[in-house]
């Protein structure tokens, strides 16, 4: 029988995989725009994990605005990705060295 | 089913808010190159209607509207007050500054109020839905504010790192509410996740305890502690300076309001466990902030290692869980915008068109060639390095203050040590500015003499608030315990 924690688990581990896909990752700056997108899946499938268990409508809520914000926070990074490549030429992580961070 | 309309009184700052960015918006569209002064006076007057609204619709009680989810307390009012006051400040600051970089061909203004318009969001949300959504639209608009300058690698890499940091950030915030939504049983309204965590009847403590994890570190993402303090110096040097003035001063009320609502507020149960977190996390952020600042040429960067240390004063202020470090933070955190306003106003009004005043060399003799500027950043400086009489010096005795009287006493000798190594670098920006023969002769860009008025007046509270700090410092506890 497959329980919450089996849910829970497998959205920890989406997680895992987007925050590693974003500090690992030295080539392309749309691998870490790909993996921003999973983290807030795995945060959605969550919230609909409880809200589900726990019979509360509430969470399936939040998981239309997470959507709706994620839509408008991938729309404004793919626009600074764009105005980042006509500057550089190039998208590659390595690249972006101008300041020592 | 019967559809009631909401209690639309308390939100109607907002509201003004919301329809004066779509005007400005629109009239933007239609107006020619050579009238755009037209968004300045409009933006001055929103910032300036909101004051005024807020201050009408204030009873003294707390009004709550939208189902509980926003609401309208001491607290959110008076910090609101000092957001609209800092905002409007800070327009002044950066008109000149924004015209001579063609920065105003684009929304820039419209951008700016959606930005103070996601701080009102924040500040007044008693729901985590609410919150998270107000903190994104903050953190989009400056996004998008800070890649305005489109022409600029600096401007645009700094973009990209604080966008994907950010996003990190929101997402770790969001896997912890969803975790304290799960360990709660389906509450997401702060007072009921409190009301929820007293009774213990349906709360699971070990899934609250895994999302408060990953809670702090979102929140302390926001404020930008040491080890999640990474974008700050970076988006501080790359953005262009009125930007810096935005987020370095004004953002700052916002999020510590953000984060007493969350950790205070919602989750003051969890405190033995969020408290270690936090203090441990300041002492890191005392330490590397002042270490790594001495180190800097770039005085952006430099103030932006210092804001990181700043910071690590106001999660102090924070473990204590009382009303004195309470209040102590709100009232360091209020000062410290202004201090900070007035240091980035100097560097923004010394900025001219192909020239940004940001190395220390830039600042070599500053005390000769225009001495009532170098005046101003010598308050500043001071005032941040926490020399008496100036305000900076009174925040810090009372955050030190609260903390010895929790019994935190080796973390305030600690922040003590570390605040002495801060002088150090705050002094050398002084010494430069009035010990170096001047390089070359820094004009600054002729603005008008309003804002310069401004600018000094603002010096001239650095003192005054220094002095007599009774007055706010009683206010900002009024605010806290309502």
């Amino acid at each position: 029988m497959i329980g919450m924690n089996h849910y829970l688990i497998l959205s920890a581990i989406l997680f895992a995989i987007s925050v590693m896909g974003i500090f690992l990752n030295r080539k392309n700056i749309i691998v870490v725009l790909l993996s921003i997108e999973l983290m807030l899946l795995a945060v959605n499938f969550n919230f609909v994990t409880f809200s589900s268990f726990l019979h509360n409508v509430a969470g399936q809520i939040f998981v239309f605005f997470t959507l709706t914000v994620a839509a408008a926070e991938s729309a404004i990074g793919l626009a600074i990705l764009i105005i980042l490549f006509r500057n550089l030429r190039s998208i590659n992580v390595r690249d972006m060295d101008q300041l020592k961070g | 089913m019967m559809l009631t309309y909401p209690n639309l009184i308390p939100v109607l700052p907002e509201l003004f808010m919301a329809f004066m960015i779509v005007l400005i918006l629109i009239v933007d569209a239609f107006t020619s190159e050579s009238k755009k002064g037209i968004n300045l006076v409009l933006t001055l007057l929103t910032l300036a209607g909101c004051f005024i609204i807020q201050k009408i619709i204030d009873r003294g009680v707390t009004q709550l509207t939208f189902n509980n989810m926003f609401i309208l307390d001491g607290i959110a009012t008076g910090t609101k007050m000092f957001t609209y006051l800092f905002s409007f400040v800070a327009v002044l600051y950066v008109k000149r500054y924004v015209c001579d970089k063609q920065m105003l061909k684009g929304e820039f203004y419209a951008i700016f109020l959606f930005a103070v318009l996601g701080m009102m969001v924040m500040i007044s949300a008693d729901n985590m839905l609410v919150l998270y959504v107000g903190l994104e639209l903050l953190s989009l608009a400056l996004y998008g504010l800070i890649a305005l300058q489109r022409d600029s690698v600096k401007a645009t890499e700094s973009a990209m790192k604080f966008f994907i940091l950010g996003a990190l950030a929101s997402g770790m915030l969001l896997f912890g509410i969803s975790f304290i939504y799960g360990g709660t049983g389906g509450y997401l309204q702060l007072e009921y996740i409190l009301k929820a965590m007293l009774s213990q009847n349906d709360t699971n403590g070990a899934l609250l305890v895994f999302g408060l994890v990953f809670i702090v570190a979102g929140l302390v993402f926001k404020l930008g502690l040491v080890p999640f303090h990474m974008w700050v110096p970076d988006v501080y040097e790359g953005s262009p300076l009125a930007v810096t003035t935005i987020i370095g001063s004004l953002t700052k009320i916002a999020a510590v309001v953000f984060i007493i609502r969350f950790l205070i507020g919602g989750l003051v149960l969890l405190n033995p466990y969020w408290s270690i977190m936090l203090l441990l996390l300041a002492l890191l952020s005392l330490f590397f902030g002042n270490i790594i600042a001495i180190a800097q040429t770039n005085i952006k960067r430099l103030l932006g290692y210092s804001t990181v240390s700043h910071m690590g004063f106001v999660a102090l202020g924070l473990v204590t869980v009382n009303v004195d470090g309470v209040s102590a933070t709100l009232f360091y955190i209020v000062t410290y915008s202004l201090t900070a306003l007035a240091g980035f106003g100097v560097l923004t009004m010394l900025s001219r068109d192909g020239f940004e005043c940001e190395n220390l060399d830039d600042l070599k003799g500053l005390s000769k060639t225009n001495p009532v500027y170098a005046g101003l950043l010598l308050l500043v400086m001071f005032s941040m390095a926490g020399i008496p009489p100036l305000v900076g010096f009174y925040a810090k005795l009372k955050i030190l203050a609260a903390l010895v009287a929790s019994g935190y006493i080796p973390a305030a000798v600690f922040a003590v040590v570390m605040s002495l190594i801060g002088a150090f670098y705050y002094i050398r920006v002084v010494k430069v500015m009035y010990f170096d023969e001047p390089v070359k002769e820094i004009v600054p860009a002729d603005t008008c003499v309003f804002s310069r008025t401004i600018l000094l007046v603002n010096g001239a509270l650095l003192v005054i608030i220094g002095i007599f700090p009774t007055m706010v410092m009683m206010y900002c506890n009024q605010l806290i315990t309502g």
